[in-house]
């Protein structure tokens, strides 16, 4: 069987934030501008920072349309 | 024709009323309602097509599907290693042994040369721009990965495009679309083709599936998410003497002896590589490194490599 679970193999006690998966970082990028993402575990967020956009990550799944994204400033 | 790699300008599907109506036929999903009857065929025959293809994948991905199904066909692979589930809604999304993340098919979230196998079920029909989400998908596959892809094509709900048009310009003097066009087979191998595929191979599997009446189609339809989504789509709702008079026509033209009346899904099959030296294709003239006359005198003589 594969282990394909949101949380990470040994992954710590359920208090902690949700993690997701970081062989999701490989895999996905900006839907936007195709730049790498980067993880927020505080905020949940995968932030594009070419975008500036910050995808949510709702229930430990990211949403990556950049319709639900949340603009950042600066 | 427009030049490959340039957007397409116009919009035929409004994909965020698409998702919305999937949203909502998801939440209303019920086992009994039977409305994943396309979506289960269609991962069966899934199943069956990848067992064919003999080799391993590290990331498999499902694009779009409308359903958890393929993503749990996937998962229960023992020769995928890793499953990411890109569904067109966090609803429905199913639990299981693989990632899960939300994304639309036209706009891919996918790395370059990520993916060693990326399926499609159902999905791709409504994209407005399917030249461009072949090559997003072609490039997320890495050399030598597969893609493997279902859409809604061909005749697909041919007698009910007609019956609604044939009452609505009886009735109302002019018809508005309200079925989606679907590409045929030889345009969706092109595409494949032009998206820059290796081997691509196209196929119908034709489910015609049968009905008491008409409202019972379209009630299905709705079930699956799949109702009407055109931009030019009219936002008039149907009339009901319009209504009727096409599901008294529909009954009239396509009725079988018992009197039930057929609805045709046509699921046409993509499959394409994302090329790699390794892949068969022909070899150039005079680049032989062999004598045709070694090769015809066999193994065992004079030299010959031997076959074991």
């Amino acid at each position: 069987m594969n282990e394909a679970n949101i949380a990470a193999p040994g992954s710590p006690a359920p208090t902690e934030p949700t993690r997701i998966d970081p062989r999701l970082l490989e895999i996905l990028v900006c839907p936007v501008t195709r730049a790498t993402l980067e993880y927020d575990s505080k905020r949940q967020e995968l932030i594009s920072r070419a975008a500036k956009l910050a995808y949510p990550i709702r229930d430990g799944i990211p949403i990556m349309l950049p319709e639900e994204a949340r603009a950042l400033e600066e | 024709m427009s030049a490959p790699g340039q957007p397409i300008a116009h919009e035929i599907f409004d994909r965020s009323l698409a998702r919305a109506r999937l949203e909502r036929a998801l939440r209303a999903f019920t086992q009994e309602s039977g409305a994943d009857f396309l979506l289960q065929r269609a991962t069966g025959e899934l199943a069956d097509r990848l067992s064919l293809v003999k080799r391993t994948f590290g990331v498999a991905v499902d694009l779009g599907t409308p359903g958890p199904h393929a993503a749990m066909a996937l998962a229960g692979d023992t020769r995928i290693g890793f499953v990411l589930r890109a569904a067109p809604t966090a609803e429905g999304i199913g639990e299981g042994t693989y990632a899960r993340i939300v994304a639309d098919e036209e706009r891919s979230p996918l790395a370059d040369a990520s993916c060693d196998l990326i399926v499609s079920i159902l999905a791709l029909q409504g994209v407005n721009d399917l030249p461009g989400a072949l090559i997003q998908i072609r490039r997320a596959l890495r050399p030598d990965g597969l893609f493997l892809g279902c859409v809604m094509g061909g005749e697909s709900l041919n007698e009910l495009r007609q019956s609604l048009t044939a009452a609505e310009s009886e009735i109302r003097s002019g018809a508005s679309p309200r079925v989606a066009p679907f590409a045929d087979v030889r345009v969706l191998g092109a595409l494949l083709q032009r998206a820059g595929f290796a081997l691509p191979v196209v196929d119908l599997d034709r489910a015609v599936t049968r009905y008491g009446d008409m409202l019972a189609v379209m009630r299905d339809l709705r079930a699956m998410g799949a109702a009407n989504a055109l931009v030019a789509r009219s936002r008039a709702p149907l009339r009901r003497d319009v209504l009727f008079r096409a599901a008294e026509i529909y009954a009239g033209r396509f009725a079988d002896a018992d009197g039930r009346l057929r609805a045709t899904f046509d699921m046409v099959w993509l499959a394409g590589w994302a090329p790699h030296e390794s892949q068969q294709k022909p070899l150039k003239p005079g680049s032989a490194t062999m004598r045709l006359e070694d090769a015809l005198r066999g193994p065992g003589e004079g030299g010959g490599q031997g076959f074991g």
